[in-house]
């Protein structure tokens, strides 16, 4: 079988990304036009940043929340659900999770925005793009799976970078990868204090590594008891509010840690 | 009023598209449990004649999401792209065993092709490079000791039945790049293809676009002896 094999400068690699250095900083002058254009919209997304780190939000600030249901429309994600039953597509799940999140944390005074509010799809751009314009102190990215156990919580893989550089539309979380970890350490906390099982990791995720904000991929999992037994099944609603009041908590425990002076 | 003959030979036909129906339901059944159980792993077997060699595969557990080393001596041939091959097939047929704790179907015939090529030179490297005869600059062309490039060649029967799932997917990935790289140190760079296409993600998460770095997929929390 003929097999091409074009290896091309790709401009990250995971488990830790392949630095090249063309794509970290912004090499505005020398760049080809497209790249130019795309170096020009971080810039101008990343001025439209505040200063954050600098100084604490004042405590009338709005702190905002991305709330990022993967999938949708034709990218139907993962089949849920055992194989001999019914299955549900992961983007009905996503969906269902951000919307019982966003009504949780709308009560308890934070101003969320969405990815998605119904079955539609959404480029990985698209959803960066609107993470970036909100200029969020969180962005959680929300996926479901049958395998495994628990809650999968993954920050992107990409090296930490500093915060003043600029880069490129495609890696910039790597500015945010240090406080995308803390948030992760936090949301893990209070996933543990609900009594859930959680595993941490970094993974190249193309919608997270372009978002400008601590970002956090959720994967939600079934709950196993000893012997594997399923306590908490994807369609079982006390479970699915039980994941969503946990990850409330953690986003209020959020916000405490970064309004600390 | 709709003559007698009509009504009889709608009922027959509509009998007949339910028959129809439900044995291509039951033949799509079947072809869904012959994909799962992964039997078909001929083609990947190492030749009997070569000798047995310790191999170490980290095998991935879904429940923690770990790595675990595991070492096995396995018949392996002398060619480093047949032993990457046979040793991934090991890998993927643990995956592929029932009760695995990373349950993948499809196992070691999977692994269509593993390519083992210089890493290439980055192709923004200034151009006064080190002088042709250093050993830096000879170390991309030479076969003995530089550095590798890993192109592993999936089946699109197992990306199209591997699960979905960020962890899953990961883990897949993730293993086959440190198992590469337990048993052949010079491999640094995995790449990989699904039937010698690049594609853009395994099952919807993890990225097959990008080259990943062999030496560094070992994830932190994992790794238990
Ligand atoms: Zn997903």
């Amino acid at each position: 079988m003929p097999v091409r094999l074009e290896i091309r400068p790709l401009p990250t690699a995971s488990i830790q990304p392949l630095r090249r250095s063309h794509d970290a900083p912004c090499p505005i002058l020398f760049a080809p036009f497209a790249k130019r254009m795309g170096c020009l919209l971080s810039l101008s997304l990343l001025a439209a940043l505040p200063a954050f780190g600098q100084a604490p939000p004042a405590p009338a600030a709005r702190f905002v929340v991305v709330l990022d249901a993967a999938h949708g429309g034709d990218d139907t994600g993962g089949r849920l659900g055992n194989p001999t039953a019914a299955a549900q597509p992961e983007k009905a799940f996503t969906l269902a999770l951000s919307v019982r999140v966003r009504s949780l944390l709308a009560a308890r005074g934070f101003s969320v925005v969405t990815t998605r509010e119904s079955d539609v799809s959404v480029t990985d751009d698209r959803r960066a793009e609107i993470a970036n314009r909100a200029n969020a102190q969180a962005c959680l990215s929300l996926h479901a799976s049958q395998s495994g156990s628990g809650i999968h919580l993954y920050a992107s893989s990409l090296t930490p970078a500093e915060p003043a550089r600029l880069l490129a539309w495609k890696t910039a979380q790597a500015a945010y990868v240090t406080r995308s970890l803390a948030l992760a350490g936090v949301l893990n906390s209070a996933l543990g204090h609900a009594a859930m099982t959680v595993t941490l990791g970094s993974t190249a995720l193309p919608s997270i590594d372009s978002m400008a904000c601590p970002a956090v991929a959720i994967e939600i999992a079934p709950e196993l008891g000893p012997n594997r037994a399923i306590t908490g099944a994807l369609d079982d609603p006390a479970y699915q509010a039980r994941v969503a009041t946990a990850l409330a908590a953690a986003i209020v425990q959020w916000r405490a840690e970064v309004r600390q002076p | 009023m709709i003559p007698r003959y009509q009504t009889i030979l709608f009922v027959i036909l509509l009998v007949a598209s339910i028959v129809m129906s439900v044995v291509l339901w039951q033949l799509r059944d079947r072809a869904h449990q012959r994909l799962l159980a992964g039997q078909d792993s001929a083609p990947t077997q190492a030749p009997e004649v070569a000798p047995a060699e310790q191999a170490t595969l980290l095998v991935a557990n879904d429940t923690d999401n770990s790595l675990l080393t595991q070492t096995l001596s396995l018949p392996l041939p002398p060619s480093s792209g047949a032993r990457a091959r046979a040793i991934l097939g090991k890998l993927l047929d643990l995956y592929a065993a029932p009760d695995a704790a990373h349950p993948v179907p499809g196992g070691a015939a999977s692994i269509a092709q593993v390519f083992l090529l210089p890493v290439p030179a980055p192709d923004d490297a200034p151009v006064s490079g080190p002088p042709a005869n250093s050993p830096q600059a000879a170390a991309p062309k030479d076969s003995g000791t530089g550095p590798q490039l890993a192109v592993v060649n999936l089946t699109g029967a197992f990306a199209a039945s591997h699960p979905s799932g960020l962890e899953t997917e990961t883990l897949t990935v993730l293993s086959i790049c440190a198992t590469l790289h337990a048993n052949l140190p010079r491999v640094t760079q995995v790449r990989f293809l699904v039937d010698g296409q690049t594609r853009l993600t395994l099952a919807g998460h993890a990225d097959l676009t990008r080259t990943y770095l062999a030496a560094q997929a070992v994830p932190a929390e994992g790794n238990h002896p």
